[in-house]
């Protein structure tokens, strides 16, 4: 059954994964698919290294605990202690930001959202566009300024692993294509899939149920199915009378 | 030896002893046992019985989600995120009582509308109608409460629109609006007072409800796909001839029914309990924020008919009492239809035509109430809205010129 599903999900993948690798340029980037897959666990634990090392700096998920991530993906308390807490939090900790509100407030105008609901509210795909749209503006405070949020306060912080792109914009300010710019460390491949790990790790933030729910629902249908066969199959036996 | 009064206990046993103080088998006889259901019950007659398992389910899962569920503008966001991830089966719950609303509405729409095409509200059972539309009245104020308490951004401009509406009323308006929300806007004493409708004084109404319902449905009897009354015809045993006893006929029936509603209701519990943001909608994962309007306010699917119909109207006073009346209009049906005749199988092209348009008119302006008001959309919304009251309207007056068929003596069944 499992692996059944593992081929059905695959599948469904498959599709939006290929339209968001010759995304770059050629099809409108409100088509990209972030293309994740909730059941790859190893996909899951580099978002979660990747939340941590570039997100949680300004970023909580206040609604989910070191402890709870360890457990969902199999990261022992010990490792994640050793790579993922950072000091002076305890493993039972929801992950709160390193910035004080009131700083961060000072920098950017703006406290940044806890990101614990920004796949539900806003679905990860958008949040898969959000973080591949950022394009050099000077006009910025930051520099950058992003397609999927226009005017955002928030600076490209992942713009050593991706370079920055350039904007190449038409008539009336209407985007056309995204020009090389400034590079980065990644190529656009490995760019994408540092932004689909961290926004699978996200769902999975969204709603930790997610990962068990549909494996425990299969059983859940079949017991109905079969409860609802003998149920007939009785009820039948009774209307034989019915004429 | 025992005496003779001791003696007739131990013969009766637990049960007679029982049946002496509490009328258990007097009951089971007039209501399960005696009560005769026509036979030819089709797929439509299920949704009754299906109502009463959904107000079940939500019964329940409610009762555990109030021990975890905080009321309070400060409090009730947090408490549903700590129900879905810290309560063990929390996710559980609260998706089995969020998918639970929007089969509640499936399951009655679809029991309204077997009452519309067999013609149940008509004599003698106007009384089970009424009481049935006061439930579905009471449904849709539970539903209305329970949407507001999770206080996502939805919840909280949802409950600022529809509040709002009470302040088109002329004069006591204004009043009316801040005596509801028990402040100047909607806030922290809204959201408490909702939550005390919503656990207490309307489940007790819709309960109270189901059994005036239920008690005239024994008074009557059920109608039938044919529209014929059974009674009319009673075999030797002084029982109707097209009859069968609810139990152990209907209630193994309704088993059969009750299995598959819960496949599907496991499925999208399971497998897609937000339905593609129309049972639980994305702004709503967003905290109440009121100085952030989400890009389109929209009720939840089971409202958005009635919605559709205050927003096609362009004068927000007028909109709005077309909207109560859409709702309330149903009521009247037991006298607006003047057709001889109950059940569609037997009516002429007129009704059949009239109820198409009606069926059209109510699924457009739902999928209509949903989308943006603006551009064709609205006038859409017009031209649904004008054929949706035209229904009822011109119903006495089609409803008799009609040319109907010939009613059967005896239901038609195939065993």
């Amino acid at each position: 059954m499992r692996k059944l599903a593992i081929i059905v999900t695959a599948l469904a993948l498959a599709t939006p994964a290929a339209f968001a690798s010759d995304a770059e340029g050629t099809a409108s980037w409100q088509q990209w698919h972030a293309g994740n897959a909730l059941g790859d666990r190893a996909s899951l634990q580099r978002g979660a290294r990747n939340f941590m090392n570039y997100c949680a700096g300004c970023h909580s998920l206040k609604y989910l605990r070191y402890q709870r991530i360890g457990a969902d993906l199999g990261i022992n308390d010990d490792l994640m202690k050793a790579n993922l807490v950072p000091p002076g939090a305890k493993i039972t900790d929801y992950v709160s930001s390193a910035m004080p509100a009131s700083l961060a407030n000072a920098s950017f105008g703006i406290v940044p959202p806890d990101l614990s609901l920004i796949t539900r509210s806003k679905s990860s795909d958008y949040v898969f566009r959000f973080l591949k749209t950022f394009y050099a503006d000077p006009a910025a405070a930051t520099g950058t300024n992003n397609l999927a949020l226009p005017g955002t306060a928030m600076p490209h912080v992942l713009s050593d692993l991706q370079g920055v792109p350039r904007a190449v914009f038409g008539e009336g300010g209407r985007f056309e294509k995204f020009a090389e710019g400034t590079p980065g460390q990644l190529s656009a491949a490995e760019y994408d899939a540092f932004v689909r790990d961290t926004v699978n790790f996200l769902e999975y933030a969204g709603e930790p149920a997610k990962l068990s729910r549909a494996t425990i629902g299969v059983w859940v249908v079949l017991y109905l199915l079969l409860f609802t066969a003998i149920a007939w199959l009785l009820k039948q036996e009774y209307w034989k009378d019915v004429h | 030896m025992a005496n003779a009064a001791e003696g007739a206990a131990v013969k009766g046993g637990f049960r007679a002893w029982l049946n002496k103080r509490l009328p258990v088998d007097e009951f089971m006889q007039s209501q399960l046992l005696g009560y005769y259901a026509p036979k030819n019950f089709n797929v439509w007659y299920f949704f009754g019985s299906l109502a009463l398992v959904v107000f079940v389910i939500q019964i329940v899962t409610g009762i555990f989600l109030t021990m975890n569920y905080k009321p309070g503008e400060l409090t009730a966001f947090d408490s549903v995120e700590y129900i879905m991830r810290e309560v063990e089966w929390g996710w559980l719950i609260r998706y089995m009582h969020s998918t639970g609303a929007s089969f509640f509405f499936v399951v009655v729409y679809l029991h309204m509308y077997r009452a519309l095409m067999y013609g149940s509200y008509k004599a003698p059972r106007e009384l089970l109608w009424l009481i049935g539309m006061c439930l579905y009245l009471a449904l849709m104020a539970e539903a209305f409460f329970g949407y507001v308490l999770p206080w996502g951004n939805m919840s909280f401009w949802g409950a600022q629109v529809i509040v709002n509406l009470f302040g088109t009323i002329p004069g006591i308006g204004p009043g009316l609006v801040e005596w509801i929300r028990g402040d100047y806007g909607i806030a922290d004493s809204t959201l408490n007072r909702f939550f005390a409708l919503h656990v207490a004084a309307l489940p007790l109404a819709l309960l109270l409800l189901i059994v005036l319902h239920l008690v005239a449905l024994r008074q009557t009897g059920s109608n039938n796909p044919d529209g014929i009354e059974i009674k009319a015809k009673l075999g030797a045993n002084g029982k109707p001839l097209d009859g069968i006893p609810f139990h152990p006929y209907y209630t193994l029936k309704d088993i059969v029914g009750i299995g598959v509603f819960l496949v599907a209701f496991a499925i999208v519990v399971f497998f897609v309990p937000t339905f593609g943001g129309l049972f639980l909608e994305a702004p709503n994962f967003t905290p109440a924020n009121a100085l952030s309007t989400p890009e389109h306010i929209a009720p939840v699917w089971y409202f958005t008919p009635y919605y559709a119909i205050l927003r096609a109207v362009p004068d927000q006073r007028l909109g709005a009492l077309l909207m109560g009346l859409s709702v309330l209009v149903y009521l009247f049906l037991p006298w607006l239809d003047r057709s001889p005749v109950k059940s569609v199988r037997y009516r002429g092209w007129i009704w059949k035509l009239a109820l198409t348009v009606f069926t059209v008119s109510f699924l457009a302006l739902m999928y209509l109430g949903l989308q943006p008001a603006e551009g064709r959309y609205v006038m859409l919304a017009r031209i649904f809205t004008a054929c949706y009251f035209a229904f009822f309207v011109l119903m006495p007056f089609y409803t008799r010129i009609d040319p109907v068929k010939p009613v059967p003596e005896r239901v038609t069944h195939h065993a």
